[in-house]
């Protein structure tokens, strides 16, 4: 789990409220094969990824909350769900701690899906008198292409952007120890045979 | 340690989602100006001019966003907007048809009604074949002798009386027009009701009938009408062709005045566009 510095939790509140800004001053307004690209779900993925549990659902439910704010909507839905979602990303992240390139796309489609559906369920439970239209799903499924293809590139900023005030974490400090030559196991498996 | 942490994480992650679900319930329970309700609206209100900046800024980003999207859309629309042609091309041609036919068909009724045929047994048929060479100036219609149909019924369209049964099948039925070098239909013209017998002026001519046999002393004028007689010329019986159907007008008069007078006449219907036609199927009235 990342330590939560003063200067992290600097970065991630101006990330949350510059998100949710850029998010309802920009990417709601764009129409991409028909649906919003939706940035929440995939900066809590980001977070979640990269400083674990208990920061990713402390900045998914942040995050949610000031959505529900900006938007008017109902108050707690939103942060319910995000932060359910960078909860499980952290957790997936202190669990199996996967190292592929293309973690974060595919843990970034689980997000929208799971922000989706979430949202959807939580609205039905609140009594929203909406039929599940073929419509809704197809807007669903257009939001999650939009933002898989969004999780890669979005992903990389968090990281870039949330780097300079995270501890150097062990893993990178291994994966840098293997890209400078001579430390790794590997090439040096002869000399331990010897 | 490890305890400590999951425990520590546990408790908060227990503290946000009994947050939420606080605010959730809070929210949803209270009147639209409820302390929450207010909190959001004096945020949202704080926040306003900083979304408005940012739409402002990004507004850029939105146009060049759109312009792509709009590109796609548009070159999507181009190929939808094409197919919808297509089809409306073939809608509209069908649509012309249908109207050319309704046009025709109530006609056709009007005429019916205007020379009271409801008692000559009308059937309406569809022209499927016309002769492609002159010479034979026939057509076929899809009603034959199941519905009733025999050689000799007289035929009309929505103009005037085009020719007679020829040749009947079961479903279909051949008519010689009236241009047909074969025709002869007793006729009468002018206020006198001069009588005579129209035929082709020539072979392959539809735009032009002779009366022949009338008395050199008829009183008959350029444009005046032609139409059937009603009876056979030899004998008076009753004629194949009821009295009274339109045939055409009166164009001109050759050798007028003598016993080689011809006149000629110029047919009502356009033997050449036929759609619908009619066939008298009791030509001398109900009791036939």
């Amino acid at each position: 789990m990342t330590a939560l510095t003063p200067q992290l939790l600097l970065r991630l509140a101006a990330l949350g409220m510059l998100g949710v800004v850029v998010q309802t001053a920009a990417f709601s307004q764009l129409s991409i094969a028909g649906a919003n690209a939706d940035l929440s779900p995939l900066l809590v993925m980001a977070v979640g990824l990269l400083c674990g549990s208990l920061a990713g659902g402390a900045f998914g439910f942040g995050v949610g909350l000031f959505a529900d704010v900006v938007a008017l909507q109902t108050l707690g839905v939103s942060s319910l769900v995000l932060l359910a979602v960078g909860y499980g990303a952290g957790r997936l992240r202190e669990a199996r701690d996967p190292e592929g390139s293309l973690v974060p796309l595919a843990v970034g489609a689980a997000a929208t899906l799971a922000f989706g559906v979430g949202f959807a369920l939580v609205q039905f439970l609140l009594g929203v008198d909406a039929p599940v239209s073929w419509a809704l799903i197809r807007q669903l499924l257009a939001t999650l292409v939009v933002n898989t293809l969004l999780a890669l590139p979005l992903y990389a900023l968090v990281r870039r952007w949330l780097q300079a005030a995270m501890p150097d974490d062990k893993r990178r400090r291994r994966r840098r120890a293997y890209t400078t030559g001579g430390l790794s196991p590997l090439s040096r498996g002869p000399e331990i045979r010897r | 340690m490890y305890d400590k942490t999951v425990r520590r994480r546990r408790a908060v992650l227990g503290l946000l989602v009994a947050c939420s679900l606080i605010l959730l319930t809070a929210y949803f329970g209270e009147s639209g100006s409820g302390a929450l309700h207010s909190v959001q609206r004096g945020t949202s209100e704080v926040l306003n001019p900083v979304q408005e900046g940012a739409s402002r800024a990004l507004k850029p980003v939105r146009d060049l966003f759109g312009w792509f999207g709009d590109t796609v859309a548009a070159k999507g629309q181009v190929e939808d907007l094409r197919r919808e042609r297509d089809r409306l091309r073939t809608e509209v041609a069908n649509n012309e048809v249908r109207s050319a036919d309704y046009d025709r068909l109530s006609k056709l009724f009007e005429l019916n009604g205007a020379l009271d045929l409801a008692d000559l047994g009308p059937k309406t048929g569809r022209v499927i074949f016309q002769s492609p060479t002159v010479w034979y100036a026939t057509i076929r219609v899809d009603k034959g002798s199941d519905d009733g149909v025999q050689i000799g019924h007289p035929v009309i369209n929505e103009e005037a009386l085009i020719g007679r049964v020829s040749e009947v099948f079961g479903g279909s039925a051949q008519v010689t027009l009236v241009t047909d070098t074969t025709t002869k239909v007793p006729a009468r013209a002018g206020r006198r009701q001069e009588f005579g017998i129209v035929e082709p002026a020539s072979a392959g001519n539809p735009t032009d009938l002779v009366m022949n046999f009338t008395q050199p002393n008829a009183r008959i004028r350029v444009g005046d009408r032609v139409v059937t007689r009603g009876t056979e010329p030899e004998d008076h019986a009753a004629s194949r062709y009821p009295v009274g159907l339109p045939i055409g007008r009166v164009t001109r008069i050759d050798h007028e005045g003598t016993d080689t007078q011809e006149i000629h006449l110029r047919p009502y219907a356009d033997v050449r566009s036929l759609d619908f036609v009619q066939i008298l199927t009791r030509p001398r009235g109900p009791d036939s």
